[in-house]
């Protein structure tokens, strides 16, 4: 099982990798939208990094946050 | 109090863990074959934050600084202070007010080449009863000209736990209590799908051990007459989780965008939880922007958690935090950024002044306020579910340069 979802991850990252040359469906020039600030998933690190240790603390739930962070006696 | 050791079921965290690790492996293999991402800017943040309700008041500030070098490298540092006061539900009905400080520190480098961001950081928790070390790595490749991005991510920490004997609120002793350590693997995917539609998808896992539970908390049972005695809690010293959340921005067509986020999370100790968001972002002018959200977060009982056992030593496993109980939790924020134009700052490129407020209601159902008067009021068992409201408040200047 071990040997099977490694030869699935490498082959995934692989495919990936060989479809390089895929051209991009949104051009360079039509991207000014994604770069506007309203776009940012996550604008502002330390903000961000803040809401999510609140949560963190706060609830059972963690991972996936999308920002790293440390530990602390915060229960 | 005897340490008992976990032997709750860990296979399909362990197997999710493995699957992430050789995907996390091949990705760095493949990492250097195509062309290159961006380093985030130059900026700094400086920080107010502030969190008060439930019993608890936690303030402080948090200095954010980061500098490219050679276009190649970016190094960053983070200063976080919290100040905390707490009269808690849980310090009222166990112990006494108190006031103490914690201070973290963080340090990280980006390194860019061609598309791929490899990033090390390491981040210091100190306060006088815990101490925490993380380090983390993680790489992101970007690929199909910049509109897909792959991220992996791991990181490692140690942790210390100590006790405080305090007299007179007054620390006079700390000892040692034991060790916990913490693992992550997480990976995610980011694609532009339209030139207005962005999405993003993470899944990490999480495994702890070691000493996992507070050792100042005690649980709570019913003794032979009637009365309430308590015991130490003893949790499992292990403790294995899952978590995916997609993410979504969209463009609107009045120059604005919407922010949608919904996250599953499961756990080793019967924990599921869900947790979504709605944000809505509005630029007034150019100079203003205004930002609107919703939050809501639930979940059900770790399977060992009760809020009054029936005899002294019930189950292997005790617990009586309230974050390990049924409960939801709701919120909303409002935020407001004015982009400050004037000459006295013409060396930056952008200041902004920002100041963000939300509003966040815990409602327990397991949980319950078992303060002296609604003991006698109600009886034991019987008291009020526990709520509470809190407002978290961070105000901040960001300088790009």
């Amino acid at each position: 099982m071990l040997k099977l979802k490694t030869v699935v991850a490498l082959a995934s990252v692989m495919t990936l990798a060989s479809c390089v040359h895929v051209q991009p469906w949104v051009r360079a020039h039509e991207r000014g939208i994604l770069a506007d600030p309203i776009m940012a998933l996550e604008g502002d690190a330390a903000s961000t990094r803040y809401i999510n240790h609140v949560y963190d603390a706060r609830e059972s739930a963690r991972g996936a946050e999308g920002s790293a962070g440390g530990g602390c006696g915060c229960n | 109090m005897t340490k008992l050791h976990s032997k709750l079921p860990c296979n399909s965290s362990l197997a999710l863990n493995k699957c992430l690790l050789c995907l996390f492996t091949a990705l760095t293999l493949f990492a250097a074959t195509v062309r290159a991402a961006v380093l985030p800017e130059d900026r700094t943040d400086v920080l107010y934050h502030r969190y008060e309700g439930g019993g608890m008041m936690v303030d402080g500030p948090s200095v954010l600084v980061r500098k490219q070098v050679k276009d190649t490298f970016s190094f960053w540092g983070n200063y976080y202070v919290d100040m905390i006061s707490s009269a808690s539900i849980d310090v009222m009905t166990q112990g006494s007010p108190y006031t103490e400080q914690r201070v973290e520190t963080s340090v990280g480098v980006d390194y860019l080449h061609d598309r791929t961001t490899y990033s090390l950081s390491h981040t210091n928790s100190n306060e006088e009863d815990y101490s925490a070390d993380t380090t983390s790595f993680s790489l992101a490749q970007e690929f199909f000209g910049d509109m897909t991005t792959l991220s992996a991510n791991y990181s490692k920490g140690e942790d210390e736990v100590r006790k405080n004997l305090r007299k007179d609120g007054a620390i006079v002793d700390t000892f040692h209590v034991g060790y916990a350590s913490h693992q992550r693997f997480g990976v995610g995917l980011t694609q532009v799908l339209t030139r207005k539609w962005l999405v993003s998808l993470g899944v990490e896992s999480v495994i702890d051990e070691g000493f996992l539970n507070n050792p100042y908390r005690s649980v709570r049972f019913l003794q032979p007459n009637g009365d309430v005695g308590t015991q130490s809690e003893i949790y499992p010293t292990t403790r294995n989780s899952d978590a995916v959340a997609l993410r979504t921005m969209y463009y609107l067509p009045w120059h604005a965008s919407t922010r949608l986020e919904y996250r599953y999370f499961t756990d080793s100790w019967g924990i599921r939880s869900t947790n979504y968001e709605i944000r809505y972002i509005h630029p007034i002018g150019n100079q203003w922007r205004v930002q609107a959200k919703y939050r809501a977060y639930s979940q059900n009982a770790a399977t060992f958690y009760s809020d009054l056992y029936p005899y002294e030593n019930a189950q292997n496993f005790l617990a009586r935090d309230k974050e390990l109980s049924e409960y939801t939790n709701s919120g909303y924020g409002l935020g407001v950024t004015y982009e400050i134009k004037t000459h006295y700052l013409a060396w930056f490129d952008k200041t902004t002044l920002n100041l963000f407020w939300d509003s966040i209601t815990f409602n327990y159902k397991t949980f319950r306020e078992n303060t002296e008067e609604n003991i006698v009021q109600f009886g034991a068992g019987n008291e009020p579910p526990y709520s509470f409201n809190t407002n978290v408040v961070r105000f901040f200047l960001t300088f790009d340069y």
